[in-house]
């Protein structure tokens, strides 16, 4: 989860990430800043997230963030 | 709903752009974001340059250029089209429709059909669908299309979900039949349950501009803008392209029998970068046969990006040559739509600056 914490906060550095379980709600982030998230996320492992896959429930807090990278093969620990 | 015609095509393609270039970085000072993260977001999304108009400057303004454009070389005679299509969001006046106000100006004959259409980005594709279809009328033997849009006017600087983004333009099309009885085949959805997705809210008569309706507020994201300003819902908008706009090509190819490999260019509206991504990632286009350099050159134009991507990427190559293109708009409305058809042997392909 670290790697996942560390992108989290080159977005959004004002925040713990740790602390949260629920980003949007909190106002962690934006719907822009979850755009930033997956472009970052697609080039730190390699991948394409789909598009029908960037929603609101997949960005909630690190664990539905790491079960959407398991998805495409990424396994964050 | 599907649609195929027979024996028409696109016989040339204008694009007009405002000679007046904004950058990103000089917009950032309005955003209500830290610099960092509105740079992030301009690598991502594509956001660079894009142009808009001086104050005053409308959408028939940027039409009359072009066509007259057009007439002073001698690529469209005046007398020679039967109907002059207008696809805008930002008509001159509520009335009369700006396609009137373009005639009128240009003292254009008076056997002919003036029509305006409210549709932004899938605005291309539905008035080439009407241009098709008046083209099935023995008097109807070329159509003028011009989509144009000034939505600065109507967006508010404060606003870093719109604002970046939006491009002004127009484009003329000159569509008319074909010797050759080559098949087009498009189809068209809508859902108007989502219709506040993109809005003006205020100025129309459910709602009336007044004072009231032009003062900024925060949205609650950061944003500021009033309700006489262009609202758009980004997360909703993304979702829809997403889900709505593969399948609706998918299917098209399908009903048509042709494979996506066999598609030289899908020539997309260019909302940004990202999004395009996206879509070339779903439907596994090589982004090369997806142009997607529209915003970050001179904005998101609604209805226009469509021929100004052409225009942009393929312009003289096709007055040359022939591809086999896809054609696909998806905006308010909401609206999605996409064509396949051959394009090529333009008279003109080009793009001018105004004044």
């Amino acid at each position: 989860m670290n790697v996942l914490v560390e992108i989290l906060k080159s977005i959004r550095p004002e925040f713990d990430f740790t602390v949260s379980t629920d980003f949007l709600a909190d106002g962690m982030l934006d719907s822009f800043d979850m755009i930033t998230l997956v472009a970052t996320l697609d080039k730190t492992y390699s991948i394409s997230i789909e598009g029908v896959d960037i929603t609101p429930e997949h960005f909630k807090n690190l664990a539905t963030i790491a079960r959407l990278l398991k998805k495409y093969g990424v396994e964050v620990t | 709903m599907n649609f195929t015609f027979q024996g028409k095509r696109i016989s040339g393609i204008l694009g007009i752009l405002p000679v007046k270039e904004h950058s990103f970085l000089e917009d950032m000072r309005n955003f209500n974001f830290p610099e960092s993260r509105s740079r992030k977001l301009m690598e991502v999304m594509g956001y660079d340059k894009h142009r808009l108009v001086e104050p005053g400057v409308c959408v028939s303004d940027l039409a009359v250029a072009g066509l007259q454009y057009l007439f002073d070389r001698g690529q469209l005679g005046r007398d020679d089209f039967d109907a002059l299509i207008l696809v805008t969001q930002s008509p001159d006046h509520f009335m009369p429709p700006t396609s009137n106000i373009i005639q009128g100006r240009l003292n254009l004959k008076h056997d002919l059909l003036c029509m305006d259409i409210n549709q932004g980005c899938a605005g291309f594709v539905v008035g080439l669908i009407q241009a098709f279809l008046l083209l099935e009328q023995a008097d109807v033997r070329k159509v003028v299309l011009i989509n144009a849009d000034v939505m600065s006017r109507k967006t508010s600087s404060k606003d870093r979900n719109s604002y970046p983004l939006i491009g002004d333009a127009a484009a003329i099309t000159v569509i008319e039949r074909d010797v050759v009885d080559t098949r087009i085949q498009a189809n068209l959805k809508m859902d108007g349950t989502r219709n506040e997705a993109l809005m003006i809210p205020a100025g129309g008569f459910r709602m009336p501009s007044t004072p009231a309706t032009a003062v900024l507020e925060d949205a609650g994201d950061n944003n500021l803008r009033a309700k006489d300003h262009l609202r758009m819902d980004g997360s909703a908008v993304f979702n829809f392209v997403q889900v709505e706009v593969p399948p609706l090509i998918e299917s098209l190819l399908a009903f048509s029998g042709v494979t996506m490999d066999s598609v030289d260019y899908f020539l997309c509206h260019q909302p940004n970068r990202f999004m395009l991504q996206k879509l070339a990632d779903k439907l596994k286009v090589p982004y090369a046969k997806m142009p997607m350099n529209v915003v970050e050159h001179f904005g998101n134009s609604s209805g226009v990006t469509i021929p100004l991507v052409t225009a942009f990427n393929l312009g003289s190559r096709l007055t040359q040559e022939r591809y086999r293109v896809c054609f696909a708009g998806f905006g308010v409305g909401l609206t999605w739509s996409s064509m396949l058809m051959p394009l090529g042997g333009l008279g003109f392909c080009e793009i001018i600056d105004y004044p």
